[in-house]
């Protein structure tokens, strides 16, 4: 079991008149390997959540594990945690800083004291996981494209080894394809890797097309926390909390509402098509 | 000087812009050329979409229409001015107001109806007529209940539509948004598409739109898409979104019925192509 969180509350603001509890009882448990999207309106408390998974806030009650152990205690290394669940904000081409890319992907690894060898041959292994081609390793990551630094970015995480990568909105901003690419290169490190993703979106789309579970967060609280088929039945609700639900799922509701006696689990288009097809021609 | 009747609210011709690159020395190592000969015509009150993907020159286009930048080659007007005098560098301004896409760098007062204000204060309006823009300019977008919030406290989308409140204050003929929903919640972009309709249709302001989210421009009049500083296809969304295998060459994509009518399409249903909204293609499969 990777990580635990166990009746975790986060009061901000707590000894004055304006305290705000940006979390509430929040209890998940988030085995090894999963593809987690995690949704929720603007203010939900997705980022807030996300930041105790590695320690960067202290709940103010409950309590989190990970691989068993509680990451509050006074000799538990944060250090150690920080290297095992990458955090990528969003915008992360913004904290890019050294003089080329290769270097910039080294300074992770780096100041985790490893030998310089080892340094160089995480960050090798990281631009290439992320599909960046030898050619850019010794530019300057500001002469990138979006897409490029975003993936340089990506990769100084990866380049820790982490067992759990986080990714707050990492297509914000990217032209449809750039989101495709980036989206494509995470499952894929998802799928040879093992490693647990968790991925912070506002794209409904996006979400049904790539995850396996879904986290729905309000008002500090998890809403739903189901596979993508079944929290997408609650669209109504969904839309409530300031989301919605993937154009696919209004698609096959009028559908049904006209007669056609299709399948409201179908999240993605492949699916779609499949379920139109199987009752059109019934 | 008569031609001015004729003219569209936004005109570029034959727009070129370039930019030198410079090494760390600050040598030159060459130029680019963002915008390639650009051909623009906007009629006024017409609303037109921008789509291109990163780096295809969308933005470096849309900072022309505000006077940010000016041509290299060429010459783009507003409402019959030419950007590149200095002259009319206010004017040029003021007809065509710019939204952003971050709306954090946009809001500057602590009340949201003083950062409304802003603009129109900056261009001497006396105060009563000030306050009249700041309520009209809230109610279109929907946030005239907000006026006495300050705006740190407001979502995403809150914050943007008083941005674009910020701009129409100053009664722009035009207003270009760039990405303006592009660090939105779905809620948060609803309203903003929705305020941004509005606008255009109530208020018959011109509006140019660029985004990567293809669904908010189905009701465009007009789509062009920009493609390495040139503009690559021009039409309707319905003749642009039928394009589905030409768009994803340009890196871009369909709103998502589209793509599910397209698959159903290849799949051998007999359904009509540019399909752009569910009701569409409940039609043509019922």
């Amino acid at each position: 079991m990777a990580l635990i969180l166990d009746h975790v509350d986060y009061v901000y603001g707590g000894d004055t008149e304006l305290a705000v509890h940006a979390l509430k009882d929040v209890n998940l448990v988030i085995p090894d390997g999963q593809f987690i999207g995690l949704i929720g309106h603007t203010g939900s408390g997705k980022s807030t959540l996300v930041q105790h998974l590695n320690g960067l806030i202290k709940p103010t009650g409950g309590a989190i594990y990970f691989n068993g152990e509680d990451i509050q205690d006074a000799d538990y290394d944060k250090k150690k945690l920080r290297s095992k669940v990458g955090l990528v904000f969003q915008y992360p081409e913004h904290q890019l800083f050294e003089i080329d890319v290769f270097s910039d992907v080294c300074f992770g690894p780096k100041n985790l004291g490893l030998p310089r060898k080892e340094v160089e041959l995480r960050a090798y292994a990281a631009l290439k996981q992320v599909g960046l081609e030898d050619a850019f390793f010794y530019q300057s990551p500001f002469d990138l494209s979006g897409g490029q630094k975003r993936r340089v970015a990506i990769a100084g995480v990866l380049a820790m080894k982490p067992d759990v990568l986080i990714l707050d909105e990492p297509t914000a901003g990217l032209d449809p394809k750039g989101r495709d690419e980036i989206l494509d290169q995470i499952a894929n490190l998802h799928k040879e890797m093992g490693i647990t993703v968790i991925l912070v979106s506002h794209s409904m789309e996006d979400v049904a097309r790539y995850v396996e579970r879904i986290i729905v967060m309000n008002r500090g609280s998890v809403l739903y926390d189901n596979v993508p088929g079944e929290v997408f039945k609650h669209y109504r609700e969904l839309e409530q909390v300031g989301l919605a639900a993937p154009q696919v799922t209004y698609i096959m509701q009028a559908l049904r509402k006209k007669g056609l006696p299709v399948n409201m689990e179908v999240t993605t288009i492949p699916e779609a098509r499949d379920e139109i097809l199987r009752v059109i021609r019934a | 000087m008569g031609n001015f009747i004729t003219m569209g609210i936004i005109k570029t011709e034959k727009l070129v812009f370039e930019y030198i690159r410079r090494d760390e020395e600050g040598n030159v190592e060459g130029i680019t050329r963002a915008v390639d000969e650009v051909d623009l015509d906007v009629e006024p009150g017409s609303f037109i979409a921008i789509l291109g993907h990163n780096g295809s020159g969308k933005s470096t286009l849309a900072k022309h229409i505000n006077a940010i930048l000016y041509p290299t080659e060429g010459t783009v007007w507003v409402d019959g001015m030419d950007t590149s005098q200095e002259k009319n560098l206010w004017d040029v301004r003021q007809s065509a107001g710019m939204v952003f896409q971050n709306p954090d760098n946009q809001i500057i007062g602590q009340v949201v109806e003083e950062d409304v204000g802003f603009g129109p204060e900056n261009m001497g309006i006396p105060t009563q007529q000030i306050w009249e823009r700041v309520e009209e300019s809230l109610k279109a977008v929907g946030m005239y209940e907000f006026r006495k919030h300050s705006p740190n406290k407001l979502s995403g989308g809150q914050k943007q539509r008083i941005s674009i409140a910020g701009v129409i204050a100053m009664h722009p003929k035009c207003i270009i948004l760039d990405e303006p929903t592009a660090m939105l919640d779905p809620n948060g972009r609803k309203e903003v598409v929705r305020a941004v309709r509005a606008l255009n249709a109530a208020e018959g302001i011109t509006v140019v739109l660029i985004t990567h989210y293809m669904e908010e421009i189905i009701h465009a009049d007009k789509v062009f898409v920009m493609d390495r500083g040139k503009v690559a296809m021009e039409g309707t969304p319905r003749e642009i979104f039928s394009q589905v295998e030409r768009l994803k060459e340009l890196r871009l994509d369909v709103p998502q019925v589209t793509l599910l009518a397209h698959e159903l399409q290849k799949s051998g249903v007999n359904i009509p192509n540019g399909i752009l909204t569910t009701e569409e293609l409940v039609e043509a499969l019922i």
